[in-house]
């Protein structure tokens, strides 16, 4: 099926593709969305995750805090930010870490109108492959 | 007999609900953002609705990966405040006018819109954050002034249903009110957006120009506006801007001819662009 969408950079667009590949990982990113998974995940990390039969690489990424890994193996930003939840750690700071750019640039950033659209349509603008 | 009177245009974003329960909407942050919504309360006041259909979606909070409904009607007696990874809001829960919404439910099914029916759900800020905004604050033990049927629509999951299918509910939304027997003031909100992109490299990404224009043509080519492809959405408005398609419900429920009673948008609310509009049927 042609993906019309595929040429949007910086964007992973959460498909039927993406969405049966990270099953498994949003499963378990959003058993943190309530008390008792996060209990279960604090008190064996290990033991919680093997609950959920994610790859390897994918609980890696778990493991690792690397939220655009995580992306990149069918996570989605709603399920995904669960976990950074569980971490701490709120929407705009996840953007924060995801972007590069850090925290507080990132929070300057949107004080001053957020990431403008020239430049930011097609990954040709950024010198990626369509 | 039941009538829509008007729609409401509201983004849900969570740190707003955030702000609002931890009593900081007066930081220089937050100020402007609430001011906006001035005006709204006051109209709220004025024009206190029997009941509210809110469109609106879940984020992954009553519904995970393993249950996508494109359209679920709440029909349960009322909905609590859910927990979305940080507790529940402390705002009141909501009540169902259940008869109404059944039979919503069962003329929309008539009408060929294959609806999932919800008698259990928690709802999430998509639902309490607008109507925070619109009636100030209310504690776990007060009441909301109105009665509130939730429609959760799939925003999460590409596709969406399209612009053109949420309008057309909308009217179909509007046929089923407009034949329930009981004399009711009714209003449509349809919320989310406006421009934002959470997810990745690009997330940020505000486009002013394009939500000005989506508000303008709210009023000035509804229609037309309805047909706006989803790529469209994902590219100039960002990825989790796809969420204005929920805007169309609310727009293909009023009258061809609205009046625009009140705007407000404000770049930002934490990674969001936050849009507002007031439309009254004459
Ligand atoms: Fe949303």
């Amino acid at each position: 099926m042609d993906k019309d969408y595929e040429d949007i950079p910086g964007t992973f667009v959460f498909d039927a593709d993406r969405s049966r590949e990270g099953y498994h990982l949003n499963q378990f990113c959003i058993s943190l969305g309530k008390q008792k998974g996060r209990d279960a995940y604090t008190a064996d990390p290990e033991a919680h995750l093997a609950k959920f039969p994610m790859t390897e690489e994918q609980k890696q990424a778990v493991r690792d805090q690397d939220w655009n890994r995580m992306l990149e193996l069918g996570g989605n930003i709603y399920y995904t930010a669960k976990l950074a939840a569980y971490h701490g750690i709120n929407f705009q700071n996840l953007a924060g870490l995801m972007t590069g750019m850090g925290v507080e640039a990132y929070r300057d950033m949107m004080l001053h109108g957020g990431r403008p659209i020239e430049g930011n349509r097609y990954k040709k603008e950024w010198g990626e492959e369509e | 007999m039941a009538r829509i009177t008007a729609g409401v245009g509201c983004s849900h974003v969570p740190a707003i609900g955030v702000a609002m329960d931890t009593h900081i909407t007066d930081q220089p942050y937050w100020q402007p953002v609430f001011a906006g919504f001035e005006k709204s309360r006051e109209w709220m006041k004025e024009n206190t609705p029997d009941v509210i259909f809110l469109v609106y979606n879940d984020h992954c909070t009553a519904f995970d990966a393993s249950c996508i409904p494109t359209f679920a009607l709440g029909c349960a007696a009322e909905f609590q405040p859910a927990d979305e990874g940080w507790g529940p809001r402390p705002v009141p829960v909501v009540k169902n006018h259940q008869k109404l919404a059944s039979h919503i439910a069962q003329s929309l099914i008539l009408d060929e819109f294959d609806l999932t029916i919800m008698n259990e759900m928690d709802v999430d800020h998509g639902l309490t954050v607008p109507l925070s905004v619109m009636f100030g604050e209310h504690g776990p033990d007060d009441e909301w002034p109105s009665l509130v049927i939730p429609l959760a629509v799939n925003v999460v999951q590409y596709p969406a249903p399209t612009g053109n299918r949420c309008f057309n509910l909308g009217k179909a939304v509007r046929k089923a009110i407009e034949s329930f027997d009981e004399d009711l003031n009714v209003m449509i909100f349809g919320t989310g957006g406006m421009s934002h992109q959470l997810q990745y490299k690009r997330a940020g990404l505000i486009n002013p120009e394009w939500d000005k224009a989506f508000l303008d043509r709210l009023t000035a080519d509804p229609v037309g506006l309805s047909k706006t492809p989803h790529v469209e959405y994902l590219r100039e408005a960002g990825s989790e801007g796809v969420e204005m398609v929920m805007w169309h419900v609310m727009r293909g429920a009023l009258n061809d001819e609205v009046k625009e009673v009140h705007r407000h948008y404000h770049v930002p609310a934490s990674n969001t662009a936050v849009g507002h509009i007031i439309l009254e049927n004459v």
